[in-house]
């Protein structure tokens, strides 16, 4: 396998809608398996993944399910993206013991809950330690503001990922994706 | 032991399993399914999962998917299967033709001290597998039941669930690397993948 020109350097130029940016950067970086749960944050994302031929989209019962989908795709020899919400990060964590003791190459890409004008009180617990979490289990956390900064954020989560084997989580933050409409 | 089981042993079961194996990739679960295919042989194409208990299954259907012109047979005891049931719907949605998955069930969790495992009340892993939406299953009590399974893995076009009804025992444990790393790597190689 040749070594490939970074992601970085090769991001799209940004696009009107950074999950469309987003989704340009996958491609770029040859992932062939997506896993994910429903998520409206991740919506347009999924969309995209699912009408795509050369992308396996992997819908998981639960988020674990995930860790153990990536490692099996890279041994072999596919690159794998998952997508959840910041609960479902606190489902992962003994699973995240797969990745680290292989060492395998593991990118995540978590909408965030319960940060910011959160509805649901019950998102705030997860929420508040989502990156706790991460962080507890040695995962690398890297943090998307705003829409400008998304695509460049995730080509290097990938290029970390699978150039140095490390696991890398992008937070995308609540105030980003916007609140969840509770009453219309 | 009951004098008169007459469920399969376990390791002569992975034995029947990795018989003819050709070029067929094995994932097996924590525990004692691990030490069935060390027992077998070690081997570059096994990756044995050391932890990250419920994770077997997953890990074959992301192997399967990758490697579409190899077929990857999952073994995995009762216990481990029971923790990622939720893995059986999501394998269902998938079901790659070149994935098998066979459960050595032994209604107990022998690693822990051999306590009663939810399949000895009755938890019923082929009827659970066929409510997913894996159609293809096998429920197998003896070894020309499982002889047969054995072949049907080289050439399916679906994938494969078996319940393999093994004795509550514990054979001589005999221990394959554990490294992660090393064990991921050489698989890797294996498939002419860099490390």
């Amino acid at each position: 396998m040749q070594r490939r020109a970074t992601l970085s350097e090769r991001a799209a130029s940004p696009s009107t809608d950074w999950r469309d940016d987003i989704f340009a950067v996958l491609k770029a970086a040859e992932v062939a398996q997506v896993g994910y749960v429903p998520d409206a944050g991740h919506a347009r994302l999924i969309e995209l993944v699912r009408a795509d031929d050369t992308i396996h989209a992997v819908p998981l019962t639960t988020e674990e399910e995930g860790i153990a989908l990536a490692g099996g795709a890279w041994l072999g020899g596919q690159r794998c993206a998952l997508l959840m919400q910041s609960s479902g990060v606190g489902n992962c964590i003994n699973m995240l013991s797969l990745a680290k003791s292989c060492r395998f190459p593991l990118v995540i890409l978590v909408t965030m809950r319960g940060e910011w004008r959160e509805f649901n009180p019950w998102q705030a617990p997860m929420g508040r330690n989502t990156a706790a979490a991460l962080e507890l289990m040695e995962v690398r956390v890297y943090r998307v503001e705003t829409a400008s900064e998304a695509a460049d954020t995730v080509a290097a989560a990938f290029d970390f990922a699978y150039a140095s084997d490390q696991a890398v989580a992008v937070l995308f933050a609540q105030r980003l994706i916007g609140a969840k409409r509770w009453v219309k | 032991m009951i004098a008169n089981d007459r469920r399969l042993d376990r390791r002569l079961a992975m034995r029947v399993l990795l018989d003819r194996r050709d070029d067929l990739l094995l994932v097996t679960g924590l525990g004692s399914t691990t030490w069935d295919a060390a027992a077998v042989g070690d081997d570059p194409r096994n990756f044995y999962l050391w932890g990250a208990m419920g994770a077997a299954a997953l890990v074959g259907l992301g192997l399967a998917i990758a490697q579409p012109a190899r077929r990857v047979l999952v073994v995995t005891g009762d216990g481990e299967m029971l923790m990622g049931l939720g893995g059986l719907a999501t394998i269902a949605v998938q079901r790659p033709p070149n994935l098998a998955i066979a459960v050595f069930d032994n209604a107990h969790y022998g690693e822990t001290g051999m306590q009663p495992s939810h399949t000895e009340a009755g938890v019923d892993l082929v009827a659970v597998a066929r409510a997913c939406g894996i159609h293809e299953t096998f429920e197998i009590s003896d070894e020309l039941g499982l002889r047969d399974f054995a072949a049907r893995v080289h050439k399916s076009a679906t994938t494969l669930f078996a319940r393999v009804a093994i004795r509550a025992d514990e054979p001589p444990r005999v221990l394959p690397p554990r490294d992660g790393v090393y064990l991921k790597n050489r698989f890797r190689h294996a498939l002419g993948l860099e490390p």
